[in-house]
């Protein structure tokens, strides 16, 4: 088996979900190179966009920001905010990658603030930028982040952007397009999608080399189990080659 | 339309379209030349207190020339739309310039980290914040372009995004499905870096355009910096290319670089070595002091700000990362 970290894990696990002819908003970093994996592997034809205005680019190299550029380079366009955005809205973007700095059992993600006070909070974060948008119009959102028990909290101080809000139908009810949510989240343990009537996370794959205990004792709230948990499949060598000799050879996402 | 619920967030700008269209109805539409210098145009146009939008994408095409002084003439009391605000959002702070600001991305520089000055700026309870998202603020200057008072959107709700904004929810008249309405946002100042301007103020740019289409027109006063001028003539001999016209436009100043140590599309890649050196000196107060004071406060304009930092040489260098002629980390 190849020796491999679990950012390349990761990236990979993201890169698979990714099928030819589908169209994904992408940040910078590794959601980005999730994106370029996936066009160079196995989707030639996927439509990468960058909200900043960046259309169907063929990225020459990991792009430092989402208006860098790179995010044009042999592009199909080179567009703005509203228009990106506005793609999204009209239902014609298929995947985004978010993160943050907490994550609850319902998808809902916080990159605005730790503590109680808006105006003077404990802890500032960047805030929503495109997040809210992206989770709110593209058709599945899908998360990469390292797991553990204070980011996977009970209860976000904050939530910047939406997942399944409540659970439920509390989504649908509250005026959000109908049909767009959280997909899968994608761990360096696991990945999870949400449990179809209470829209909770719960667990599909476990990752070579941890357990199901793993998972619930990196987690800060109880995870439900899919009724057949799979051992997620490791990077192959073709992806591993791709990734660090085409996409990252300056190890820039892939080695930290 | 009822309003179901609504957001706590202040709304700093007027949203009313009369009171805007009145202002300009009284705005210059003469073809006359506004050449002018980064020093007269900010005296001139950025009054303490006034609400300003900034083009570009934080590091890319900023008017980083235009941000230095307002920081070298020590405004204060800014408002600040944080559209996307990355390092253009870390200058502004480094001089505490606002007070106020509309939040969708702040105190981050993507990749590259957080900004520990403005990080610690915005925790301090010295700005008042209001919570948006990019699109969000986007369509808050497509609002005010279209002289109406607001824009709906189908995002925002059910979030504390939406409850630390000015939005408001309603039922849509048509099909009653729930809607929330975010005001317009008429700038006091924009302020835009191009590629290529003509004397009067006739816009082209390259690459992707952002928000500039319309915070130019949105905007009541704006400075426009170019890498270069061209002639009127050219102007008008492909009009399809020109995307802000004269009559948005107060002052245009030549300013080759402008967007240093910014990205701009197709001329220079970011100063990324610069950018770590000040994201690193920010740690320590006595470092960023100096580091300022050498940078900002000591220059007399962006060209000594340029030399400081490798001048033609560094300039020529990243030109040749814009074109991948070399990699952009190298």
């Amino acid at each position: 088996m190849a020796n491999y970290n679990t950012m390349e894990l990761m990236i990979c696990t993201a890169a698979r979900e990714l099928e030819d002819g589908a169209s994904v908003g992408v940040g910078t970093g590794a959601p980005c190179a999730a994106a370029m994996l996936a066009q160079k592997a196995h989707s030639p034809n996927l439509v990468i966009l960058f909200e900043a205005g960046g259309a169907a680019p063929l990225i020459p190299e990991m792009p430092i920001s989402v208006g860098d550029s790179r995010t044009t380079w042999k592009a199909l366009m080179a567009s703005s905010m509203a228009e990106i955005m506005e793609t999204a809205c009209r239902g014609m973007l298929d995947y985004t990658f978010l993160g943050g700095a907490q994550i609850d059992m319902y998808g809902n993600l916080n990159s605005t603030r730790i503590g109680a006070d808006h105006q003077k909070p404990k802890v500032r974060f960047p805030g929503s930028g495109g997040a809210n948008d992206f989770a709110s119009f593209c058709w599945r959102m899908m998360v990469m982040t390292p797991q553990d028990p204070k980011r996977f909290t009970e209860k976000c101080s904050y939530i910047t952007t939406p997942g399944w809000l409540e659970g439920g139908d509390s989504r649908a009810k509250s005026g959000l397009p109908l049909g767009a949510g959280p997909y899968k989240i994608i761990t360096n343990m696991a990945v999870m999608d949400f449990e179809p009537e209470s829209k909770r996370m719960r667990i599909i794959a476990i990752n070579p080399g941890y357990s199901e205990k793993d998972v619930q004792d990196n987690c800060g709230f109880e995870l439900l189990k899919a009724p057949k948990i799979v051992e997620n499949a490791p990077p192959t060598e073709e992806e591993l080659s791709i990734l660090r000799d085409q996409i990252d050879p300056y190890r820039y996402v892939i080695g930290r | 339309m009822d309003v179901i619920e609504q957001g706590v967030g202040r709304i700093f700008t007027d949203p009313d379209a009369d009171k805007a269209r009145e202002f300009f109805r009284h705005k210059s539409r003469a073809l006359v030349s506004k050449l002018t210098t980064v020093k007269d145009a900010v005296a001139k146009y950025v009054q303490d207190g006034d609400y300003v939008s900034i083009g570009g994408f934080g590091v890319n095409r900023i008017p980083a020339a235009v941000l230095h002084e307002i920081v070298r003439q020590g405004k204060k009391n800014l408002g600040l739309a944080g559209h996307t605000a990355t390092h253009d959002f870390e200058i502004l702070s480094a001089g505490k310039c606002f007070n106020r600001c509309d939040a969708a991305y702040i105190i981050g520089l993507e990749a590259r980290g957080l900004s520990p000055n403005a990080r610690q700026y915005m925790e301090s309870g010295e700005v008042e914040v209001s919570e948006w998202t990019n699109y969000t603020l986007a369509v808050r200057y497509k609002a005010a372009c279209a002289g109406v008072s607001f824009h709906p959107i189908r995002n925002m709700m059910g979030t504390d995004t939406f409850k630390y904004s000015g939005a408001v929810k309603v039922k849509c008249p048509f099909t009653g499905t729930n809607y929330a309405l975010v005001p317009a946002l008429y700038s006091d100042v924009g302020l835009i870096h191009v590629h290529e301007a003509d004397v009067y103020g006739n816009c082209r740019t390259k690459g992707i355009l952002m928000s500039d289409y319309d915070i130019a027109r949105s905007s009541k006063k704006v400075i426009v910096t170019c890498e270069r001028l061209i002639t009127n003539d050219e102007i008008r001999r492909d009009p399809t290319s020109t995307f802000i016209p004269y009559w948005c436009v107060d002052a245009v100043i030549e300013q080759p670089f402008g967007s240093y140590p910014g990205n701009m599309y197709g001329e220079y890649f970011s100063d990324e070595e610069h950018l770590r050196e000040w994201l690193k000196v920010e740690k320590d107060p006595e470092e960023f002091k100096a580091f300022l004071d050498k940078n900002i406060y000591s220059c007399k304009d962006h060209y000594e700000y340029i030399e400081k930092n490798g001048g033609m040489h560094k300039m020529l260098k990243l030109r040749q990362k814009e074109w991948l002629m070399i990699g952009a980390r190298e």
